[in-house]
């Protein structure tokens, strides 16, 4: 009781803007949820094409968080451990698609590997081969926008985890791939899940560069996103309806995994 | 087959120069305040700090030495024993210990199995499955201490290990350490503030301020015959530098001390607490070092009250409870104190 | 809302009432939302509504008609409203805000954009149906891409697109970036791209002619300057202006 009391305990100066906060954050998705035509939300998700876009969007957006974990787990550990030169510009680089507008993320991969890009054309002239228009390249859109928020988050666990038990590992023999493996991956699990699930969340939610740089065409390129967007020029209620899907989706996702993590945690 | 090492680093203000050997079987004690670079050095012992300069040899096998050799502390035949234990919180106990075996290639089972004959010998029988969280702090450096020899290093580095310890876990893991020391056929370091573990563990012992070694010998040695005011506050003795003619010894500082036998030159006078005698009057008869002091400071230290002195000749001296309370003394009191010449230890500086 | 507006409309109506007899005198703030496609012709003709009353300031907001459409439906505050095509001028007539009766002003029609040099070789509508090009529409959802369906299924031709773009400039930007063959967009859009784009008439287009309607609002902060502006695009100098920057006189 009395820890319960104590826990409860939120001082006001941090109470009131935590309040206006969520407000701030939940009231548009209550205008969403009150806006929907309930009535009609069986048919519009009965179309081929909502089916369609939500598969390819849970996809593409895993499949883009595994890519990010694959080279954005090594790329935080450079720029945290490593004591090569040019950090600090390599940080500022890998957080580029951060600040740029997703549209030109998407520019400046068809520049990159377009069929006209530096490393495209000869990848079309020679092997035939083209990224754009295809699921490759929604992969490849989302994972340019999304990776940088999974760098940043494990980059922060790899800078607060204890260096100290990796000299520790090293005295027992680990050299620096051994040590990463056993040792430094799973003390900064947490922060790998979180930043896993923000790229994931990013990518989900992924407009701009990929349908500059993937285009827009149901089942190969269509994301939700990209379906939202173009029913609202058609009929703001179907949009309406595709946003509470993604939502629910991401989000049903989301507390599905936080469950499963949460109880091995303590099970473990 | 010994270690030997000359370290040299420059760190912001520190700057280390230390030259050690130490042979087969034998544990050196590298003692010294917080801040004179006693962890630097046992780093890189380690592999795990390339030093500025110097050189390190374990075994006759060149580890270190600057630009032509670098054997990094995974590739080094040694075991670590850290302040805090820095066991893996994400493996289990028998994880923990097996871990310097599997990395060595050692199979699963082997290692597990070998792991949990360590842990019986540290005295952690049945608690292999829990996780580091789940030990006390004796347990857990016990498990440590488990993990650093279960791979049977040549090198045994020890960095504070009891310090992190509430003073009776320390009392027990202190013993048991030291059985485990003396059967450890390798050459060991322990690295330490408290000259306890020292005198306690060490084969011999390094004292080091400032980077530099000011004095080394057995424990013994160094508890009756500090060189250093540090040393000597540590081991508990008043240290007292000046020049000796016959028996007597004009103090550096000012004031005269008798001594007991005839020697000239430099010395160190060195005065026990405990044989140090204080009086509100002028004591008349036989003491011949009588100096007038004051109590600047009295720290109650078990039966006994702790008081230290200004004056011509600054004391420290232990008086029980019972005379501190019956001469009615406090901070700033004016006294008298006295010690026999024969109480009095001299030694060349 | 609405009814603070009209106030300021009741306002701005008799601050400027007495100078908006006067002839060239219109003052204030005039606020025009035009379709996207019209972002150069209707620049050069605010300047020179700016130059004729140099005490009036034209502020432009140049988006998707659709987009136009909603903000306006939403309460946002507009003296003009030009739109790309017939069903978003709908939308805002059905909402009752306009003031006056639209007037279609231009017209545009489609065109095969093609690359520099046009790299895939495209004579026509009929290679749409080629698999082996890479091609761009308009998504059916906005106005270009229904205009392409339409052409389509009068032209018989079965497109095979790689991609249904969100708006004509994205499916312009892929042609001038040369990532696809082909797209479908209209002859104003390729007039604009410069030497980039190439473009390739064909007749279907005439079947889908899209009308530019123009009104001004009801709830116009100032109706003068909107009603002198409405004036400007339908007399003959807006006419030269729209048919330099390759739209058609209706």
């Amino acid at each position: 009781m009395r820890r319960a009391r104590r826990d409860g305990g939120v001082p006001l100066p941090l109470l009131v803007p935590a309040v206006l906060g969520i407000a701030f954050l939940v009231l548009p998705l209550l205008g969403l949820v009150v806006r929907a035509p309930w009535s009609s939300i069986g048919p519009q998700l009965a179309q081929q094409e909502v089916g369609s876009a939500l598969r390819l969007s849970l996809f593409s957006a895993s499949l883009a968080t595994v890519l990010s974990l694959l080279l954005g787990v090594p790329i935080a550990w450079v720029l945290a451990r490593s004591r090569i030169r040019g950090r600090s510009v390599l940080r500022a680089l890998v957080t580029v698609p951060l600040v740029l507008p997703p549209v030109v993320g998407g520019v400046a991969l068809f520049l990159a590997i377009g069929r006209t890009g530096i490393l495209g054309r000869p990848l079309y002239e020679h092997l035939g081969v083209t990224i754009p228009f295809t699921t490759t390249a929604v992969v490849v859109a989302e994972t340019f926008v999304a990776m940088p928020f999974l760098v940043i988050s494990v980059e922060g666990a790899l800078r607060a985890a204890d260096a100290r038990f990796e000299d520790a590992a090293a005295t027992l023999g680990a050299d620096r791939w051994t040590t990463f493996r056993r040792v430094t991956l799973p003390l900064v699990a947490p922060g790998v899940a979180a930043g896993a699930v923000l790229c994931w969340a990013r990518a989900l939610g992924e407009f701009g560069a990929t349908i500059t740089f993937a285009g827009n065409f149901p089942g190969t390129t269509q994301t939700m996103p990209l379906a939202v967007y173009l029913a609202l020029q058609r009929d703001p209620e179907a949009a309406i309806v595709l946003s509470l899907v993604l939502l629910a989706v991401s989000l049903g996702t989301l507390l599905l995994l936080r469950d499963r993590w949460l109880s091995r945690s303590t099970v473990g | 087959m010994t270690l030997a090492a000359h370290v040299v680093v420059q760190r912001g203000s520190l700057h280390l120069d230390v030259d050690l050997t130490v042979a087969d079987g034998e544990v050196l004690a590298v003692l010294g305040p917080n801040g004179a670079g006693k962890s630097t050095l046992l780093r890189v012992l380690a592999g795990l700090l390339p030093p500025d300069g110097g050189r390190v040899a374990l075994d006759g096998d060149t580890v270190w030495d600057e630009g032509r050799a670098h054997v990094p502390a995974h590739d080094r035949s040694l075991g670590m024993v850290f302040q805090d234990h820095l066991l893996f919180p994400h493996l289990s106990v028998t994880e923990n210990v097996a871990f310097g075996l599997r990395t060595r290639g050692v199979r699963r089972a082997e290692a597990r199995s070998a792991a949990d004959g360590w842990l019986d010998r540290v005295g952690l029988v049945g608690l292999g499955d829990r996780r580091p969280g789940e030990l006390s702090g004796g347990q857990a450096q016990r498990a440590a201490l488990a993990r650093a020899l279960v791979v049977d290093p040549r090198l045994l580095l020890l960095d504070e290990p009891l310090s992190a310890l509430d003073a009776r876990t320390r009392l027990t893991v202190r013993a048991e350490l030291r059985r485990h020391l003396a059967e450890f056929p390798g050459s060991a370091v322990l690295v330490s503030h408290d000259p306890v573990d020292a005198m306690a563990l060490a084969d011999r012992v390094v004292v080091v301020e400032e980077g530099r070694v000011v004095q080394t010998g057995t424990p013994a040695e160094v508890a009756r015959r500090p060189r250093t005011d540090y040393v000597a506050r540590l081991v508990g003795l008043v240290l007292l530098p000046g020049a000796a003619t016959g028996t007597s010894v004009a103090l550096d500082g000012g004031g005269v001390v008798s001594i007991g036998e005839e020697t000239t030159g430099p010395v160190f006078v060195a005065v026990r607490p405990a044989s140090v005698a204080l009086y509100l009057e002028r004591p008349t008869g036989s003491p011949r070092n009588v100096w007038p002091v004051r109590l600047v400071a009295a720290t109650p230290h078990g039966s006994e009250v702790r008081c230290d002195l200004a004056g011509e000749v600054p004391l420290t001296a232990d008086v029980t409870a019972t005379s501190f309370a019956e001469l009615g003394l406090a901070p700033g009191a004016q006294v008298w104190a006295s010690v026999k010449a024969a109480d009095v230890t001299v030694y060349t500086r | 809302m609405r009814p603070l507006l009209a106030l300021g409309a009741a306002l701005a109506l008799a601050g400027c009432g007495g100078t908006a007899s006067s002839g060239g005198g219109r003052t204030g703030t005039l606020t025009v939302f035009a379709a996207a496609s019209l972002t150069d012709v209707f620049g050069e003709l605010g300047d020179r509504l700016e130059a004729d009353n140099p005490d009036l300031d034209v502020r432009f907001n140049f988006a998707g008609s659709s987009a136009l459409a909603t903000q306006l439906t939403q309460g946002a505050p507009a003296d003009v409203f030009a739109s790309a095509n017939d069903e978003q001028m709908t939308v805002v007539t059905d909402a009752g805000l306009q003031a006056a009766d639209p007037a279609v002003f231009t017209e545009n029609v489609l065109e095969i954009a093609v690359p520099k040099g046009n790299p895939g070789r495209v004579t026509g509508l009929a290679d749409f149906a080629d698999p082996d090009l890479a091609l761009a529409v308009c998504a059916a959802d906005v106005p270009c891409g229904a205009a392409a369906q339409a052409v389509f299924a009068d032209a018989g031709v079965t497109a095979v697109p790689d991609t249904e773009e969100e708006d004509v400039k994205a499916a312009l930007t892929k042609v001038q970036l040369g990532e696809v063959d082909a797209a479908l967009v209209y002859a104003t859009d390729v007039q604009g791209a410069g030497s980039d784009v190439e473009g390739i008439p064909f007749p279907e287009a005439e079947r889908e002619v899209n009308d530019y309607p123009i009104c001004t609002l009801a709830a116009a902060p100032n109706p003068a300057a909107a009603q002198a502006f409405v004036d400007l695009v339908l007399s003959d100098a807006g006419r030269r202006a729209l048919a330099a920057a390759g739209f058609r006189t209706p």
